[in-house]
């Protein structure tokens, strides 16, 4: 009976392989849990918003320690779950393990590179949205001084750090980058206390513009830039409504949209493994610009990154990534 | 005065296990409060620890990491120390394991590996107590401090270490490359596997045995060698121990070391079984939870052994319960298992005075009646 | 006929299996001293906790001036006009007099007006009763007899009319015994009831009204003072006639086992403990140290065992002569030949949570005999327990029982049994019978002398002027570090050695008279 309700399984599975009934999809959040302020944040929004348009629940999990994550994604795949969501670099090497025990399955994973006929692998280009907003900040600077603060000092925050630094750079030679990272354990990623602290240390360093890549960390910098009358720029999403008037612009990276079209694309079938580098070009990631910061972008400043934004998708400017070789010739 | 008049099985049998009644008395009501059917949920956490193959793999994973941590802080309990840091000497320890192995898994099988991996974690671990332990005792500054502050550097140095000199190259997460598969130790699952049994994969491995081998010589330790005596005797009272001779000082230093040596257990739990390789934040909070063990289990091995058990079953029970019902997340887990320590540890000895007087109504009454 | 100040009737409380108060009755007459008398663990303190409402009784009635009384905490008590001067007294060191008197009885949310309506109330209850402190002394800075009229003031300021003392000249100078016998004679006067708890059978004699002997939890006796003697009394809380003097002959001094030259050490905040102290000690003499405690005694013997090192001049022993510069630890000294039953067993002799054979051994625990290569030779531990347990009589026999569990005179009797197994050719004993029974300190003096006789030097500091009087040989006083006059056993007399102990005593004397004065 079970082997004949599998064969059928199969059989309509090859016949229709979205079937929307069918459609079991999952989620596997990272430590940090779904309400970090930062990127699982952004997943959550991004499966939330299509569990809303189609009805269709997901299963999730949320990690709290290393061992979970291979425990949770192989569990998913055993419930039969599909497409199985993964979030974050830390989980490459858990999904390896079970992608490989679980052919039939799709997973997608973000932050991070899984080479498997049944991973699709969704990356971003966070070096070229910082390197806009870098250059942003440097045109807004009066006092030739601008800074960013990270949360947990990680190489993907200093690919961050490093775009941010070419773009101002690029913008204006001479200007001095000045960089924090809050610290060292995940509750960096949470600590707007200290993130107002480096702020208020960095402007009193000279700096006039800052720019968080910190999570929840950020939300105690922009506090510390309207406080001291200074420009922030915030993060992940568009979060240039926090502060009217302080808030310069927002590096957008939009997780939400890649969650959103996973689950999306195996209902359409339209999804595929491989790589999948959202950069520029692709929108996955973009500086922000709404009615709540028109006043700070002059003409001059919006010409300018608009014809960096169209030299980085042509090639002709290419934005070092710091995760390539783990420097950074700007910094 | 009260010291006398519970029997033993009732203070470390049966006060403990209405403890846990309590304790799940109260999880359940939160459960119910968030319109989930507590007594489904105890299911799941039961039936997640113990109810089958992988999950009674996962159990005893964790069972294992707190029987080193638990021990690591009964020990130096014992020397009336209170060590903070498990945490930062496990993680450290795990670091010491690592590089081990990653210097000779070409060279070894792990069975000649693991001597070394052992001794480089203990020594790692060890240092990483030393200097606390030091500081506690040749310049007065409170152990409790140096070894919370050292979490925090154990932390740093790590995430300085994976993020910039250790990291596998080309590698997107900040953690090493995987140690080779001849050198990692066997899983539960390979030793099975030899015995021609298939069992569900788990991070479970034969560090367990290990774990239950540091219980014993824990034990010898305290009750059966001179080193033993001196350290529970500054523990109860230091003013006795140097009547006696005892060089407190140095015994506070090997007692912390040994300490840490055995917090960094956990790193050949974790690195050399479980995940193969160093990455960040592997402790996960073992380190911290062996404090609530060490109380809970009387600062005694078998009563850690059994501590850990339960705390084992509550992350993986746990982990279930937050996977099968949507509704309950793994902060409300994480809110059961605070409600454990609470009841267990903080309030433990809360029902004793009332159990007491019970007690002697109850045998004064059988004592009548024997008359 | 006026009731009884306090009427307990048939008073039950157990701890457990073990009953502390067994259906005791007692009377305390309006404006009497009563005594209550008995060993420790006879059930007196828990008495008085009850009474002053830290325990409830199981069972039993509480007549305050014939009216039945509930108390369930010291507040209860308080509000029933019963006060209690400890004896460790509960003052804010760092408190004024007055601030300490008033502490939790202010008398207005104001603190100033508390202070004015205080300072009228403490002049009144001074005079009334001749307690003269100075209210705005530090409480800290005053001697410990004037702590106690601080403590006696806290509780006469809360209305007070029946006041108990427990054990309260353990830590004073013969003249402020006297003094405080004065103001109790006072407190009588003026129909104050007063409830004396203590060991020491002179007092009782000297002071009370009506004295009443506790034993085994249960009532024995009870007496007016006028009609009863020392022998009866002991005999009473005993339970057997008792030796009261230390049976001993003559001492032969041979050698000098044991110097200390020009010692002095400095504690950690740099106050002087032992101020140049130089003593001999020789073979077959017990050579008593005399003093109100806390005046270099513990330091003397912490130096002259090992516990702290020689900071200035030296401790010669058994031909070793060591200094600053070759020191030593209480291991070291003990394989000199020294034993040293330290003056307070729970602080430092023994180990209240180990069990006997574990305490049995300490200071030796390195020794061969009770060691493996790597594991203790847990059989020769127990085994060595049993028999110090049956050469000294230490009961219950039990080397597994847990150390706090024998009565005070058994730890006692286990500390000593354990210094003096090997024979010491020196012999340090402090508090040689505090918190031990009657019967006890018979069989620990006996010893005591045998170790004289058989040719070691004894040392013993003790704050019991009797005991050092009968017990020793040779006696050295002590004041404030210094060693302020010394004589033969037999040339010795209360009035003398009180003299030399109190040397400044004169002086807070003549102070506090200044202030009745003025």
């Amino acid at each position: 009976m079970k082997r004949q309700l599998i064969m059928l399984t199969a059989a309509v599975s090859i016949a229709s392989s979205a079937m929307a009934a069918e459609l079991k999809p999952a989620v596997v959040f990272d430590m940090g849990g779904k309400f970090d302020k930062s990127f699982n944040q952004g997943v959550y929004e991004g499966v939330e918003q299509f569990r809303n348009e189609t009805g269709i629940k997901y299963r999730e999990f949320e990690v709290t320690n290393p061992s979970q994550r291979e425990q949770a994604i192989r569990k998913m795949a055993q419930r039969k779950s599909n497409p199985v969501l993964a979030i974050g670099f830390a989980q490459a090497t858990a999904l390896e393990k079970v992608a490989k025990d679980f052919p039939e399955t799709k997973f997608s994973i973000i932050d991070a590179v899984v080479d498997l006929p049944n991973v699709q692998s969704i990356v971003f280009k966070e070096h070229e949205g910082s390197f806009l907003v870098g250059l942003l900040a440097a045109m807004k600077s009066e006092s030739k001084a601008v800074s960013f603060i990270g949360g947990m000092d990680i190489p993907l925050i200093r690919r961050f750090n490093c775009g941010f630094a070419q773009g101002a750079k690029y913008a204006v030679k001479d200007i001095k980058v000045i960089s924090n990272m809050t610290g060292s354990t995940p509750s960096a990623w949470n600590d707007p206390v200290k993130g107002g602290e480096l702020a208020r240390s960095q402007f009193d360093r000279g700096s006039d513009v800052v720019f968080a890549a910190a999570g929840g960390t950020g939300i105690g910098v922009y506090q510390a830039a309207k406080d001291a009358g200074k420009f922030a720029i915030g993060v992940d999403s568009n979060q240039n409504h926090i502060h009217p008037g302080t808030m310069l612009t927002s590096m957008i990276k939009r997780v939400n949209v890649a969650a959103y079209n996973t689950f999306k694309g195996v209902q359409d079938d339209t999804w595929k493994a491989g790589f999948n580098v959202l950069g520029l070009a692709e929108g996955g990631v973009a500086w922000a610009y709404d009615e709540h910061n028109k006043a700070l972008i002059t003409a001059e400043m919006k010409a300018a990154v608009d014809q960096a934004k169209a030299d980085i998708i042509a090639g002709k400017i290419v934005v070092h990534d710091y995760m390539s070789d783990s420097k950074c010739p700007s910094l | 005065m009260s010291n006398k008049t519970l029997p033993a099985w009732i203070d470390i049998g049966v006060i403990p296990l209405i403890n846990v009644c309590m304790a799940f008395a109260v999880s359940g009501l939160v459960i119910l409060l968030i319109g989930e059917n507590p007594i489904e949920a105890v299911q799941y956490i039961l039936m997640g620890a113990f109810g089958y193959d992988e999950g009674i793999g996962y159990t005893l994973y964790y069972t294992t990491n707190f029987i080193f941590t638990g021990l690591a802080v009964s020990i130096a309990f014992h020397a009336g120390l209170f060590n903070i840091g498990g945490e930062g000497q496990a993680y450290i320890g795990g670091l010491g394991v690592g590089l081990m192995c990653l210097s000779l898994d070409s060279f070894m099988p792990w069975w000649a590996l693991f001597p070394f991996a052992i001794a480089a974690g203990a020594a790692f671990g060890a240092a990483w107590a030393f200097i606390p332990a030091y500081l506690q005792a040749y310049r007065g500054s409170h152990v409790v401090i140096t070894t919370i502050m050292f979490n925090f550097i154990a932390s740093a140095l790590m995430v300085y270490l994976l993020v910039n000199v250790l990291i596998e190259p080309g590698s997107m997460a900040p953690q090493t490359r995987s140690i080779a598969d001849a050198a990692t130790i066997p899983s539960i699952k390979e030793l099975f596997a030899g015995l021609g049994i298939d069992i569900s994969n788990s991070p479970l491995n034969i560090s367990i045995f290990l774990a239950l081998a540091c219980c014993v010589l824990m034990w010898l330790l305290l009750w059966h060698t001179r080193l033993g005596y001196a350290i529970r005797m500054i523990g109860f009272n230091q003013n006795a121990a140097i009547y006696s001779g005892i060089n407190t000082k140095r015994v506070i230093v090997i007692t912390m070391c040994i300490s840490g040596a055995m917090a960094a257990m956990v790193g050949i739990n974790e690195v050399m079984g479980a995940q193969e390789r160093v990455l960040l934040d592997f402790v996960a909070g073992a380190g911290f939870t062996g404090i609530a063990v060490s109380l809970m289990g009387r600062n005694h091995p078998i009563g850690i052994v059994i501590a850990s058990l339960l705390f084992g079953a509550l992350y993986q029970g746990g982990a279930e319960l937050s996977f099968e019902v949507a509704n309950i997340t793994s902060d409300l887990v994480v809110v059961i298992q605070g409600l454990v320590i609470l009841f267990c540890g903080a309030l433990s000895l809360m029902i004793k005075p009332g159990l007491e007087k019970l007690f002697i109504k109850l045998t004064a009454a059988k004592e009548s009646a024997d008359v | 006929m006026q009731p009884p100040a306090i009427d307990l009737r048939k008073i039950n409380k157990s701890f457990g299996p073990v009953q502390a108060n067994k259906n005791v009755n007692l009377k305390v007459a309006k404006g009497s001293i009563h005594g209550i008398i008995g060993e420790n663990g006879a059930g007196k303190s828990t008495l008085m906790s009850i009474l002053y409402g830290f325990y409830e009784a199981d069972s039993g009635e509480i007549l305050v001036n014939g009216k039945l009384s509930s108390i369930r905490s010291s507040k209860d008590a308080i509000y029933a006009g019963i006060g209690m001067v400890h004896q460790h007294f509960m003052l804010i060191e760092n408190f004024s007099v007055l601030e300490n008197v008033m502490l939790g009885a202010e008398l207005s949310s104001s603190l100033k007006e508390s202070k004015i309506s205080a300072r009228e109330e403490l002049q009144r209850l001074s005079n009334e009763f001749g307690l003269a402190v100075d209210p705005d002394a530090i409480t800290g800075d005053l001697a410990v007899g004037l702590q106690q009229r601080v403590e006696i003031l806290k509780a006469l300021y809360r209305g007070a009319e029946i006041l108990i003392l427990d054990e309260p000249t353990g830590v004073l100078t013969p003249q402020e015994v006297r003094q405080l016998f004065e103001i109790l004679n006072a407190l009588r006067k003026r129909g104050v009831s007063v409830m004396l708890i203590t060991h020491k059978l002179q007092e009782i004699l000297a002071i009370t009204d009506e004295v009443t002997v506790m034993r085994g939890g249960t009532m024995v006796a009870t007496r007016e003072t006028a009609t009863t003697t020392k022998e009866e009394l002991a005999e009473l809380m005993v339970g057997r006639k008792v030796l009261l003097e230390v049976d001993k002959t003559p001492a032969k001094p041979g050698k000098v086992l044991l110097e200390a030259k020009n010692l002095t050490i400095k504690d950690s905040s740099g106050v002087t403990r032992l101020d140049n102290v130089s003593l001999k000690v020789h073979a077959g003499e017990i050579l008593g140290i005399a003093g109100v405690s806390g005046n270099g005694q513990t330091e003397l013997l912490d130096v002259l065992s090992g516990i702290v090192a020689v900071q200035q001049g030296s401790v010669v022993l058994g031909g070793c002569a060591i200094d600053k510069d070759n020191v030593l630890n209480a291991k070291d000294f003990r394989h000199l030949s020294l034993g040293h039953v330290a003056e307070d067993r729970h602080k430092q002799g023994m180990v209240t949570d180990f069990s006997a054979r574990e305490t049995a051994i300490m200071g030796f625990q390195d020794e061969p005999e009770f060691n493996g290569r790597i594991f203790m030779n847990n059989k020769a531990v127990t085994e060595h327990c049993v028999k110090l347990m049956a050469e000294f009589d230490v009961r219950p026999g039990n080397p597994h029982l847990k150390s706090a569990n024998f009565s005070g005179g058994n730890q006692q009797k286990l500390c000593i049994a354990r210094e003096m197994e090997r024979k010491p050719k020196v012999l340090l004993v402090g508090q040689p019978t505090r918190g031990v029974d009657i019967g006890a300190i018979e069989f620990i003096h006996q010893q005591v002398v045998s170790l004289r006789d058989a040719g070691s030097a004894v040392l013993v500091v003790s704050v019991e002027l009797e005991e050092v009087m009968s017990l020793c040989d040779r006696i050295i006083v002590m004041f404030e570090g210094r060693i302020v006059g010394e004589m033969a056993a037999a040339d010795a007399d209360a009035q003398k050695l009180g003299l030399l102990m109190g040397n400044a005593g004169s002086e807070s004397d003549t102070s506090a008279q200044e202030i009745t004065a003025s």
